[in-house]
């Protein structure tokens, strides 16, 4: 989303901004399709931000104040790009009783970031979830999008020391 | 495209010819929990191995939901044998498949004689770990959509509503408020414009019974919906399911589209003159949501925020239209209630709490999984009998029902049945059906914290007591918690979560004060430790001026 103005119309460069628009046509362009249309917007570009929510703003012609009221009213929209690679830590009432919180805080130790932060290197963010509804696996832990159960906490650290010790990535 | 019964009873009897074809089937659970143990990588594997081995058709791995002993996953069953293998790994397809006709494999073997799997009844469960979920077909072959066949064909709408009524049925939301007058008031409403909303926005933490049913057994939510739809006289129906249940919102989107497709959704359905179509909606992270009135302002694409009731829904709904609001497991259970009747669910359970109830067990327990039993299962014979009790041969302490409005029971109330009224009187709630069970290795104090910050940051902002509410009394709890406690907290506790109680806006604040009042009422003497010796004899809290060891 790092392009200037303009190119998100029907005929943008970018797919995804195609992808959204499409998004947008299936409802219609309709006002009420807000929460759908950020949903979009986020699963194509990673996060919202100011141009995306104006541009959102003007093609359903909902007030901008309103978008972003919508935007950070949901937990699950995210204004800020996240790192490299994401751990979310669910902090589910299973999970918690299960040691999720000290998960956390030797996450915490370990790299100073707290649940909603990324790494200064832009490696990792760290997230925290409600509750992921897999309580039968506490604690669980979400490596880039893939589920981890029973997890500990030296485990965790040692996916995450991997994570921030690659330097081969780009 | 519509569908006549005769179409519909040849689906299922070719389904069924299919399924009988094949002499042994392997079902493997693809709900969210063994998914994410591999579940899908052994259905590979299996498949592969079958193939490389020439089996044909005689051999049949399919894809299920939620076979319910979550704790053991990743979980298979194979039948005629009706064999569970637990713990399984897609290197045991070999051994697995040539075990089939002989002596089971004992290092996987889970045993099925326990009475996790004896004392269950299954309703709303019927189909979870029995069908594919992504095949309508399955569903059909199980008397799927015979229920929307009966109600459109022999029946009144208002002879829908009066069978609902018989029933007895409850919502299975939290409040539990009877099923057939919401539909009563809906089917009042002279407005031409109806809608049906399903609420699949499970937001307590610790529960997970909707996105189970929905990544089991999505279609029976969908003639639910629709049974429901012809008795109010509504045409559109919204699912509003939480945008953290990728897995279930992907299965439903797929039922929708079959359902349409066989002509059981759409135009004159049935050759009838009964139109619907649902849409899915999906809610972005607001616990909120689960209230009605919010969630009516997130399907219109707005802020989540409650308004004040009266006007009700079934009144003032979606974009000011006559609305119903069900959720999942109630909606569940209309089919099997229209087939069988009303006087036939009714006599499951318990005078005033009928049918079964859906119960996500979690927590310090063995057997953690999902479960359905009767309304009025004494709550020791859910944490003993069905869970197997607690691990390590610690001691139980408290089972929490209800989330973040509801309580935590001791030891002392073991023997009260788990229905409606008997939580309430203990000052909890029957909620949606997580059950969380603590150990002594649990902080009572910790555990209120840990339910009034989740309410705090929940908490909409709309209304000041709920606002400031939460957040004053998280600041105490969080003093105790840290050995910074006064004596005097604690009344000043109870009065703010009696204010809070009376005067908010909607259920969050009104119930966001359970947790604490419960554990006050129940676990006093923790509260008095924390505060009088700075002592946390579970070990949970951390003590200001004290270090930590770890």
């Amino acid at each position: 989303m790092e392009s200037v103005l303009d190119p998100k119309g029907e005929a943008a460069e970018d797919p995804r901004w195609r992808l959204v628009n499409r998004a947008i046509r299936l409802h219609g362009g309709a006002p009420d399709s807000l929460i759908e249309t950020l949903h979009a917007v986020q699963e194509h570009f990673g996060y919202l931000d100011r141009d995306a929510l104006k541009y959102v703003a003007n093609t359903l012609q909902v007030p901008l104040s309103m978008v972003y009221g919508v935007a950070t009213f949901y937990h699950y929209f995210t204004l800020k790009p996240s790192g490299e690679h994401t751990c979310v830590v669910c902090q589910g009432t299973a999970c918690y009783i299960g040691g999720a919180s000290n998960i956390l805080k030797q996450i915490n130790k370990n790299t100073g970031i707290d649940p909603g932060e990324t790494t200064g290197d832009g490696k990792l963010s760290l997230l925290s979830a409600r509750c992921l509804g897999s309580c039968s696996l506490a604690p669980v832990v979400v490596f880039d999008g893939q589920v981890a159960g029973r997890m500990t906490t030296e485990a965790v650290l040692e996916k995450i020391g991997s994570w921030l010790s690659d330097d081969h990535h780009t | 495209m519509t569908i006549t019964l005769e179409e519909l009873t040849d689906i299922a009897r070719v389904e069924q010819d299919k399924q009988s074809e094949a002499k042994h089937s392997i079902k493997v659970c693809m709900a969210a929990g063994c998914m994410s143990s591999g579940s899908d990588l052994i259905k590979d594997a299996l498949e592969n191995e079958i193939k490389s081995r020439n089996w044909g058709d005689s051999c049949r791995v399919s894809r299920v939901g939620c076979l319910g002993l979550c704790a053991a996953g990743p979980l298979i069953k194979v039948d005629p044998e009706n064999l569970y293998y637990k713990g399984v790994r897609p290197d045991d397809a070999g051994d697995i498949l040539d075990a089939l006709g002989g002596a089971p494999l004992d290092r996987l073997i889970c045993p099925d004689k326990i009475p996790f799997f004896q004392r269950q009844q299954k309703v709303v469960l019927e189909n979870s770990g029995v069908i594919d979920p992504e095949r309508i077909e399955e569903y059909v072959a199980r008397a799927g959509y015979r229920a929307l066949y009966k109600a459109l064909r022999s029946m009144t709408p208002k002879e829908v509503i009066d069978e609902v009524t018989a029933s007895g049925l409850r919502g299975r939301g939290g409040a539990g408020f009877p099923a057939g007058l919401k539909w009563t008031a809906v089917s009042k409403g002279t407005d031409q414009h109806k809608f049906v909303v399903c609420n699949a926005d499970e937001g307590d933490p610790g529960a997970f019974m909707d996105r189970s049913v929905l990544e089991s057994d999505p279609h029976r939510v969908l003639e639910g919906m629709a049974i429901a739809a012809y008795a109010i006289g509504a045409q559109e129906g919204y699912i509003y399911v939480r945008a953290e249940y990728p897995l279930a919102i992907k299965r439903l989107k797929i039922a929708i589209r079959q359902a349409e497709r066989m002509g059981v959704l759409g135009r004159n359905i049935f050759n009838t003159t009964f139109n619907f179509d649902i849409k899915v909606r999906l809610g972005a992270g607001a616990f909120v949501c689960g209230e009605e009135t919010a969630l009516i302002s997130s399907i219109e694409g707005r802020r989540g925020t409650p308004r004040p009731r009266p006007p009700y829904p079934y009144e003032f709904g979606l974009w000011g239209h006559p609305t119903l609001i069900n959720n999942v497991e109630t909606l569940a259970n209309i089919p099997p209630i229209i087939r069988n009747g009303g006087q036939w669910f009714a006599k499951i359970g318990t005078e005033k709490s009928k049918g079964t109830k859906v119960f996500a067990l979690a927590g310090r327990v063995m057997n953690t999984g999902l479960i359905e039993v009767p309304m009025g299962t004494l709550i020791r014979d859910v944490i003993f009998d069905v869970g197997g009790g607690i691990p390590g041969g610690r001691k139980f302490k408290a089972i929490q029902t209800g989330g973040p409005s509801g309580g935590c029971i001791p030891e002392q109330f073991l023997d009260m049945p788990l229905d409606y009224e008997s939580l309430a009187q203990l000052g909890s709630i029957m909620g949606s059906g997580g059950l969380i069970i603590m150990d002594e290795t649990s902080c009572m104090v910790d555990v209120a914290k840990f339910f009034m910050e989740f309410c705090m940051s929940e908490s909409c902002g709309k209304c000041v007591p709920c606002r400031v509410g939460t957040a004053h009394v998280y600041r105490i709890l969080s003093n105790i918690a840290g050995g910074l406690g006064k004596m005097s907290d604690l009344e000043t506790l109870t009065e703010l979560c009696d204010l809070m109680k009376q005067t908010s806006l909607c259920g969050l604040g009104q119930t966001a004060s359970n947790p604490v009042l419960s554990t006050l009422h129940y676990f006093e003497q923790e509260y008095i430790d924390h505060i009088q010796h700075r002592q946390c004899k579970a070990g949970v809290c951390h003590m200001a001026g004290i270090e930590e060891e770890s």
